[in-house]
């Protein structure tokens, strides 16, 4: 730790004022306190200050990840190899999808945090911590199969369009990593849907099974919800689908860690189950009887499990900066997105996963439901006083 | 909004006569292309912008009929601003807008049928576009027809000018062509690129003039707290 130390020290004056590198500070800033911890100290007044600062929150977010993003790369491998009908073992599934991932990941971080660089250097502020999150919710919301140049352009569009024109990170008004999602949704609609959830790169020897299919869940719940894997795999997550939103359980592991370390409100997560569930409810309650195939007719608990529901509920709808922030507004925010997951999911068969439109539209409305929670409770003081 | 540079009214006592293209008449033409530009400072007729920038020639021959019914209706009602009762003027301003959007119409549809497929009711609509009625009301009814043809043709040509950008960016992202010509080679697409399917929606040309008026706002600074 010293050496590091002393060299960072021995690097210092030349990017401070006046030195070498001047312009170059923000960078050789993000360097130096993600090392160490910064040596700000309060000039005025009197604050408190928290080791919990933006570095910590954002890292604490990424530890809740690394279970979804390393069952994420097992399970591409798992169902490439089911797809060829090969046994192999869990490392080989494992290091398959390792390289993979891996890739898109890399493109991913290396493009984002290159445009907030360039930000920084152009607007001469601090890089930000926002982006070590979005840089690996992005990955993990994608296709397998999508184009590096995809996974590119939309991480530069979710930074740019996203989080930069509006001021940078705390700044921003939807989550950016689901803007990436939903750019690469509507420009290229063709490597978001169908039949691109499995890696079907050729094995030699191998021909892909007769029993293989590319639909998810989310396309047999459209014509007959029966069709659909067990529940045990949807719940541990052995379907295909996304990267690292297949399985539940992971899921449940980090919503474990966000909630115990406070990074995430368990307020909005809870609502947002509590929506799901009571709209999937009402909705078996009015289901036509005549057609049993109804996608109105699927257990309500089945909403909860399929598609990337928990995925979206755990990491994207909790975003500090996007979500409703009174308590109050909390849950009327989660209620709102699960209620429209599944009226977009039942009756909207050209957008088979409701999540991330339902969490992007509810973030848009987020700040209108702040205002009618604090306007009704200044009414209600008012009314006392 | 921030029409108010453009509204001072016309001084009443001229004492020499003024030239055809003075420094104020300049500026009038000139202020609508970039300071004063209808699209991204004054932010009317953003509805056709949305909707006929897919493609540039639609585009094109859309901006050239504003520019018509711009430049003309401005003429007309500078003309005979003195003889309208002020309490019918909108509806006065209306019949002539009607009546010249009518022409352009027709026009089309006698001489370029298919681009007037393309462009449906967003020719009619220009009777409702918010620059015409925006400048009839602010600029013509208290200014010489000169002066007022000039900004007519100021502001269509302003309005046209976002318009064509727009549908260039649109047109080349979204279909890799320009007027229907194929820019982006077989090889590239060969190699795996594959045309935004999102430019090809509405939402592209709030992206794209939203980026625009970001670009212009941090180049000119006249624009800084303008609204």
């Amino acid at each position: 730790m010293k050496i590091v130390r002393n060299a960072v020290d021995s690097l210092k004056p030349h990017f401070g004022k006046g030195g070498r590198f001047e312009k170059l500070h923000p960078a050789f800033d993000a360097l130096e306190t993600f090392l160490f911890v910064p040596g700000h100290t309060t000039e005025n007044g009197v604050h408190i200050r928290d080791a919990m600062d933006l570095k910590r929150t954002m890292f604490t977010v990424v530890v809740a990840l690394i279970p979804t993003l390393l069952f994420g790369m097992w399970n591409v491998g798992y169902q490439h190899y089911r797809a060829y009908g090969m046994e192999v073992s869990l490392l080989e599934n494992f290091m398959f999808g390792f390289w993979r991932v891996m890739p898109i990941v890399i493109v991913s971080y290396a493009v984002g945090l290159g445009v907030e660089f360039l930000f920084a250097v152009l607007k001469g502020h601090q890089i930000s911590e926002g982006y070590l999150v979005t840089g690996l919710l992005i990955p993990l919301i994608l296709p397998v199969t999508i184009p590096l140049w995809m996974v590119a352009l939309s991480a530069i569009f979710c930074t740019l369009l996203g989080k930069e024109i509006f001021g940078g990170t705390g700044m921003n008004f939807m989550n950016p990593a689901l803007l990436a999602r939903a750019f690469l949704f509507f420009a290229f609609p063709a490597y978001m849907t169908g039949d691109i959830w499995t890696d079907l790169s050729p094995e030699p020897g191998h021909a892909l099974v007769d029993a293989y299919s590319g639909a998810t869940n989310l396309v047999y719940f459209d014509e007959n919800y029966r069709q659909m894997t067990t529940v045990s795999d949807m719940f541990w997550g052995f379907e295909q689908g996304s990267i690292g939103e297949t399985s539940v359980f992971a899921i449940l592991i980090g919503a474990f860690i966000l909630i115990a370390s406070g990074v995430g409100s368990w307020k909005i997560i809870t609502a947002c189950c509590v929506g799901l569930l009571g709209m999937g409810l009402f909705l078996n309650l009015i289901a036509p009887a005549d057609i049993p195939t109804h996608p109105m007719h699927t257990p309500a608990y089945y909403h909860l499990l399929i598609g990337s529901f928990a995925f979206g509920a755990v990491y994207m709808a909790t975003d500090p900066v996007s979500a409703a922030h009174t308590e109050a507004g909390k849950w009327i925010y989660g209620i709102l997105i699960g209620a429209f997951t599944v009226i977009l999911r039942v009756f909207n068969p050209a957008y088979p996963e409701g999540v991330m439109l339902s969490i992007l539209l509810m973030n848009v409305f987020a700040p209108i439901i702040d205002h009618l929670v604090v306007e009704r409770h200044i009414k209600t003081r008012l009314k006392r006083a | 909004m921030a029409t108010e540079t453009t509204t001072t009214a016309a001084p009443s006592v001229k004492p020499k006569k003024e030239a055809l293209f003075s420094k104020k008449n300049v500026k009038t033409l000139r202020d609508p292309l970039d300071d004063n530009n209808p699209i991204t400072v004054q932010v009317l007729g953003l509805c056709s912008a949305l909707a006929v920038t897919v493609q540039v020639k639609p585009a094109l021959i859309m901006a050239l009929g504003v520019i018509f019914v711009t430049t003309f209706s401005n003429l007309i009602i500078s003309m005979i601003r003195k003889t309208i009762p002020n309490r019918i003027r909108i509806i006065v301003q209306l019949i002539v807008v009607a009546m010249l959007v009518t022409i352009v119409d027709q026009f089309l549809k006698a001489y370029m049928f298919d681009v007037s497929k393309k462009l449906a009711v967003f020719v009619g609509l220009i009777i409702t576009n918010c620059i015409i009625m925006g400048r009839l009301e602010a600029f013509a009814l208290a200014q010489k027809p000169w002066p007022s043809a000039l900004d007519g043709f100021g502001n269509g040509l302003g309005y046209g000018l976002i318009l064509v950008m727009v549908a260039v960016f649109r047109e080349f992202f979204g279909s890799g062509s320009l007027f229907g010509y194929k820019l982006v080679p077989q090889w590239a697409y060969d190699h795996g690129y594959v045309n935004n399917g999102l430019m090809v929606l509405p939402p592209a040309a709030l992206f794209i003039i939203g980026i625009y008026i970001w670009w212009q706002r941090s180049r000119n600074k006249k624009l800084i707290n303008v609204s």
